[in-house]
């Protein structure tokens, strides 16, 4: 295989080619963004282990992660604190993954699974298992899980029509979310107080107690759903030129658009399902990781890795400034999201985009 | 841009023949009488039933019964829904013109989330503990999100899609604060959760006189305004050249959209839908003149308010459901239903 070197051009790609006749076109910026990303995200998640009550430095913290440190410190960090973060880490991918696919499909910059309604969805099911049934916290979960898919089915068949129209499948998730909010004030106000303040937390978003059993469905989930998504990132490229463009390209563009939309579903409801339905990751890791790529593409991998760094990031912030499990990610990620709007809005309008 | 109606039907340069504005004026007379009809069946069912007789006995020949104490209670409801239905449904009919888009609702300029968040902060760090008490927060904190709203959605430049954007984003910081009040203070939390579905519980005397000067200004300006929003539908340019003030029929219809929200949501707490449904349904026979959208808005959004509240007191006899449940229930399938009848070229 030999490498061939492009000439520099202003976006700064370099196409691998094979003697084959194969070639890959590699975006230099991305890659450069998409390592940072992941960087920051684990030295976050290193310094997010070593906080607490009980506080381990980052070297320690490293230490023990290889198996060398003492018995105290091993079961704080392999039992306790290591699945949180973990849990944080692929939670923040998948809502990236899933708001940058949502984005993409339904071509609005707003269409992320906060307003289509998943996770009011998920909000509904898991208030039902909380208030009707008192379940556990595993029952929670699946309640959630099932939630969530099922808003993510209705959705879609109710915005069904010949296809599956962008703006359409927007005001219908606007439909149903509506809806689903009013069934959960209902829920809220049939319950407890004690329920009510379980269900606050869970619907703020929050990895306080979370542990292995919510770790390992999810890195199955995603081991699966990931490399399948990027696979199709070629055909939703495509696909933002419009559906008469890429049919007439060979992209068979309802398949490919359902087939993504299972996918950002199953990952958006098993992430809300683990840690509640966090706001605004899917809503700006897409649009900052576009921001830092500098590509208009779907830009999926530097997505996912924005949504894993912002919210360990978040929820480092949150132990800093409130205290250890004071305070819930969600809080957090839904005032920096609210303040990352604005500051959207008012830089476009001074470049005069909006 | 969402445009509602195809531009043959827009055309307003000569008014309506005698006849079609008979049927229309007849038609407003009949909407009067549904009503005064669901304004009696509000009084007269609910946890204890009315015969309409017992209803005329408490209206005007009060005599202190146990029956006339019960219409006294409602009537104080009937009239905060009737006042916060109509201020809905205006308030709607102005910001769908307004913004040029049918699916505007108050809920989307961030009003609804400056209310809760004013109503929360009263309830923790300000110690208010009455319904009442709560109204002037509402309102202060609904208004200066509004203002907030049109000066980051660009004031004089403001479009919808900008409009939009900055009362999301608004709504998303003040829901994040919302919500770590919830979670740091049970005592908020218990109350909050009656409040945010949004209700016509608080209605008493002092209540509606708080609001009523907001309503009444509102609604006065609102009616005002029909005339240069209806230039202001053939585009921009067009209504410059008919003579209509841009910016200052921009700047009156936001201040009047949100005086009458901000005053209803006081009152009831936020409640969707009926300022987004009302005017779409009138819209449909009345064709796309302002000067008859707003007065039927007026008059038939307080009959599905009255309507959902009755029903919700009706399907959880002896409780009830609150409104704001009833109406988004109701309210939520019929919107899916008109943007799914809408072709897909004009979304």
């Amino acid at each position: 295989m030999k490498t061939n070197r492009a000439e520099r051009s202003p976006r700064a790609n370099r196409a691998v080619r094979t003697p084959g006749g194969l070639s890959v076109r590699l975006d230099v910026r991305a890659l450069v963004v998409v390592l940072l990303l992941l960087a920051a995200a684990l030295a976050a998640s290193v310094v997010l282990i070593g906080t607490g009550d009980f506080p381990i430095s980052a070297g320690d913290v490293l230490k023990t992660l290889m198996g060398g440190g003492n018995a105290g410190q091993e079961f704080i960090v392999n039992e306790l604190r290591l699945p949180r973060v973990l849990v944080g880490l692929l939670v923040g991918a998948s809502l990236g993954l899933g708001g940058a696919l949502f984005q993409a499909v339904s071509r609005n910059p707003l269409g992320s699974p906060d307003i289509l309604g998943l996770g009011q969805g998920a909000t509904a099911g898991a208030l039902t298992v909380i208030v009707v049934f008192s379940g556990s916290a595993g029952d929670i979960t699946v309640g959630a899980l099932v939630g969530g898919l099922g808003a993510g089915l209705a959705i879609y068949l109710l915005a069904w029509k010949q296809g599956v129209h962008g703006y359409r499948l927007v005001l219908v998730g606007i439909g149903v979310s509506a809806i689903l909010t009013a069934v959960n004030g209902y829920l809220l106000t049939k319950s407890t107080i004690t329920e009510a303040a379980q269900a606050v937390v869970w619907m703020t978003g929050s990895l306080s107690g979370r542990d292995w059993e919510q770790v390992w469905p999810l890195l199955w989930l995603c081991a699966v759903l990931v490399p399948l998504v990027l696979c199709n990132a070629r055909a939703l490229r495509m696909m933002e030129m419009g559906d008469d463009v890429s049919n007439a390209l060979g992209v068979r563009v309802e398949r490919t658009r359902a087939l993504l939309m299972v996918a950002a579903v199953l990952l958006t409801a098993s992430a809300t399902a683990a840690a509640g339905p966090v706001g605004f990751v899917a809503l700006t890791a897409p649009q900052l990781a576009r921001r830092l790529t500098r590509s208009p593409g779907p830009n999926l991998l530097p997505s996912l890795c924005m949504g894993a760094a912002l919210l360990v990031m978040a929820d480092l912030l949150s132990q800093k400034v409130f205290g250890a499990d004071q305070m819930p990610v969600g809080v957090v990620t839904g005032v920096l999201g609210g303040v990352y709007l604005l500051w959207l809005l008012v830089t476009e309008r001074k470049a005069g985009r909006i | 841009m969402l445009v509602d109606s195809p531009p043959e039907q827009r055309a307003e340069t000569a008014p309506a023949p005698p006849t079609r504005r008979a049927i229309r004026a007849l038609g407003l007379l009949a909407s009067v009488v549904i009503l005064v009809l669901v304004a009696l069946a509000s009084i007269a069912i609910g946890a204890k039933e009315l015969s309409l007789g017992q209803v005329w006995h408490g209206l005007f020949e009060d005599s202190g019964t146990y029956g006339d104490v019960v219409v006294t209670e409602r009537l104080w409801r009937t009239l905060l829904g009737l006042l916060a239905g109509a201020a809905l449904g205006l308030a709607g009919a102005v910001l769908q013109a307004l913004t040029r888009n049918p699916l505007a609702d108050p809920g989307l300029l961030g009003i609804n989330a400056g209310a809760s968040a004013a109503v929360v902060t009263a309830m923790t760090y300000f110690g208010v503990t009455s319904l009442s008490g709560y109204v002037w927060f509402a309102f202060f904190g609904a208004a200066a999100v509004g203002a907030l709203v049109w000066f980051l959605g660009g004031s004089r430049g403001a479009t919808p899609v900008r409009l939009a954007l900055a009362g999301t984003a608004i709504s998303a910081a003040l829901y994040g604060y919302l919500q770590a009040v919830m979670i740091t203070d049970q005592a908020a939390l218990g109350k909050m959760r009656f409040w945010t579905v949004g209700s016509l519980t608080s209605a008493s005397e002092s209540t509606i006189l708080q609001v009523l000067p907001f309503l009444a200004g509102g609604t006065i300006l609102a009616l005002a305004l029909a005339r240069p929003l209806n230039a202001m539908e053939m585009g921009d340019d067009t209504a410059r050249a008919l003579g209509a003030h841009l910016n200052r029929t921009r700047a009156l219809s936001m201040l009047a959209a949100v005086v009458l929200c901000g005053a209803a949501t006081a009152a009831c707490g936020p409640i969707v839908f009926v300022g987004l449904m009302v005017p779409h349904v009138v819209r449909s026979f009345t064709g796309p003149d302002l000067r008859w959208i707003l007065p039927y808005a007026a008059i038939l959004s307080p009959v599905l308010l009255l309507g959902a509240d009755v029903i919700g007191r009706v399907v959880a006899r002896p409780s009830e459901l609150q409104v704001g449940i009833v109406t988004a229930i109701i309210g939520g399938p019929v919107f899916i239903f008109l943007v799914r009848r809408r072709r897909t070229a004009q979304l």
